[in-house]
């Protein structure tokens, strides 16, 4: 609270004793300073009910119907949507694309950030362009990263495969061979966000106590175990903030895969399809909007375990670094 | 500190330069012609034929229409976060009502919620509004966000002394008065990075946009889409349309960049 506890000398020198309200003018003053800051927060909470809550419960409702786009609800069908989603090979490979693309995406991409986050814990000469430089890529959206990057990694005559064969490789088939299309989307994600997480990264790394790193310099160690032993373990909380909402995020992608190609249906045999791109097409292309619904709760599922998962794994891995120290 | 060596530039120039390259490139194949590109297979400069084949895009797709929407959707949403989450911020932080401590950790909690997840009932409740091609479809459900509502309260609480609010409620003002007067002027530095974030997370959006609003009212994610829909494998056209699509927020990055790189530092000490 800070300020705001400090008794101020300033008021107390006014003697102004509130003037005594009577009547209705009164109850209306006492009804503004009872009521009000509920309706100031009611805004979020309505809307939250309405487009966040509601729809998420639905979710599950639907998703125990027989229910088509147009046609609307069917008869209770329990579990079916479930059970045939589960049995079906769409859900398992979209699941598999998910994890795949998340992981190449998030793991190299906090890695990165923490280097140039390091980097930009220097005594550097313009700063703010540096930062600026690094979060550039913020600004474009996905959906133009999408058309840049099918542009360079294009099977034929595409920027990154001409390189290669300059270089005396084999070119790579990007949008068939199923790894590759998933590096080259991950590269789209990386793209975006790994300036973004440096920048966060660099905050925290800016609030840890400089006397730690003398310390550290005088117990012999050098830059890269400093960084190690210090810094890592300090912005514990960071990254676990990072690799949390990377996770969501992650989990969810939809933007870069549904452009990598014209159809937007994940490649020609699914290739890339992730599980969002899953639900878009159950639900707006076959107009099954309870296997759709029930794609949607699972996955909500699989982010919850996720979170908490490596939530406790990042704790685990960053407590450990801290004891070594 | 030591002063950093040149390998430290050296290593950051090669980071600037590749968040850099991909939009150059984009600008190097949009100013081509795509038989050019076939031809010389590396061009490192600009051509002569942007405004060719921006003039194409424009025949394509609606792209004056999708700029124009992605102006009214992210300034109305921006503006809307900000106000709503200035109001129930200050409420958090500054007032004292039963009940504040839970609402406020339920507002917190409720980020962590993909709400993305709902799509399905979501169109739902917007068919049935009649919403679904119009704007207000992807409007609405932007208005006020839980993230926005956290980043006020901690700016507030120590933004506005006790003292100012107490000083205008004894000269008679009603709340939303003290509100107006004290609360909001004060908010001017995270409002405005507020602003700056949620316009470009809207600008950006596709999922919802492209789920909910039909072809022939899109906002620019959605246009690009459908230009690389009909146009593929003509690299030209479509990065044509994704450097026109991109221009906006990159002269808004140019005049604004310096308060997003402060606003991402300065959320990340506070969580």
């Amino acid at each position: 609270m800070g300020a705001a506890t400090t008794a101020p000398p300033a008021t107390s020198a006014v003697p102004v004793p509130p003037t005594p309200h009577r009547g209705r003018r009164g109850r209306l003053a006492r009804l503004d300073v009872t009521v009000s800051p509920y309706l100031y927060i009611a805004p979020f909470f309505v809307l939250f009910l309405v487009t966040g809550l509601f729809p998420l419960l639905y979710t599950g409702y639907v998703a125990l119907h027989d229910w088509d786009q147009i046609m609307g609800r069917g008869e209770f069908v329990g579990l079916t949507n479930f059970v045939d989603i589960l049995t079906g090979r769409g859900f398992w490979r979209a699941l598999a694309n998910t994890v795949s693309i998340f992981l190449l995406s998030s793991v190299p991409q906090i890695a990165a950030a923490l280097l140039i986050a390091a980097l930009l814990d220097r005594n550097l000469r313009a700063r703010t362009f540096w930062r600026m430089g690094v979060l550039l890529p913020y600004v474009v959206a996905p959906v133009a990263v999408a058309l840049i990057f099918n542009n360079l990694f294009a099977d034929r005559f595409g920027l990154v495969n001409l390189l290669l064969e300059t270089v005396g490789l084999e070119p790579v088939r990007w949008h068939s061979d199923r790894l590759a299309s998933h590096i080259a989307i991950a590269t789209m994600v990386n793209f975006r966000w790994t300036g973004y997480n440096a920048l966060i990264l660099l905050a925290a790394m800016q609030a840890i106590p400089k006397d730690l790193y003398e310390q550290a310099a005088l117990d012999g160690a050098n830059a890269w175990r400093s960084f190690w032993s210090v810094t890592v373990p300090m912005l514990r909380p960071t990254i676990i903030f990072v690799v949390i909402t990377s996770t969501i995020g992650g989990l969810q992608i939809f933007d870069e895969p549904k452009m990598y190609d014209q159809y937007g249906r994940g490649g020609a045999d699914q290739q890339w399809q992730t599980l969002t791109i899953y639900l878009y097409e159950l639900g707006w292309t076959r107009a099954d909007f309870g296997a759709a619904s029930a794609v949607a709760v699972l996955l909500f599922l699989i982010i919850v375990t996720f979170g908490i998962l490596n939530f406790l794994l990042t704790r685990r891995i960053a407590h450990d670094d801290g004891g070594r120290r | 500190m030591r002063k950093p060596g040149w390998i430290v530039y050296g290593l950051l120039a090669a980071v600037v330069l590749g968040s850099m390259f991909p939009l150059w490139w984009s600008v190097v194949v949009a100013s081509h012609d795509s038989t050019v590109l076939a031809r010389d297979r590396f061009p490192v400069l600009p051509g002569g034929n942007f405004f060719r084949n921006a003039a194409t895009v424009l025949d394509t797709v609606p792209f004056w229409r999708a700029t124009l929407n992605s102006i009214i959707v992210s300034t109305t949403v921006s503006a809307s976060v900000v106000f709503f989450s200035t109001l129930a911020g200050y409420a958090f932080a500054k007032l004292r009502f039963r009940g504040s401590g839970p609402l406020l950790v339920f507002v917190v909690a409720t980020m962590a919620v993909p709400t993305q997840l709902g799509v399905v009932p979501l169109y739902q409740v917007m068919a049935r509004l009649g919403w679904t091609g119009e704007l207000t479809a992807v409007i609405v459900p932007g208005l006020v966000t839980a993230f926005g509502v956290f980043w006020m309260t901690q700016y507030l609480r120590q933004a506005v002394p006790a003292e100012l609010i107490e000083a205008a409620r004894v000269d008679g003002a009603s709340m939303f008065r003290t509100f107006w007067h004290v609360g909001l002027p004060a908010s001017r530095p995270a409002a405005s990075m507020l602003f700056l974030f949620t316009f470009v997370a809207t600008w950006t959006n596709f999922f919802w946009p492209f789920i909910v609003l039909g072809p022939s009212n899109p906002t620019l994610p959605i246009a690009l889409q459908q230009l690389q829909a009909a146009h593929f494998v003509d690299y030209s056209l479509v990065l044509a349309g994704a450097v026109l699509g991109t221009i906006p927020l990159l002269v808004l990055f140019v005049v604004a960049g310096r308060q997003l790189v402060s606003g991402i530092m300065q959320g990340a000490v506070k969580q």
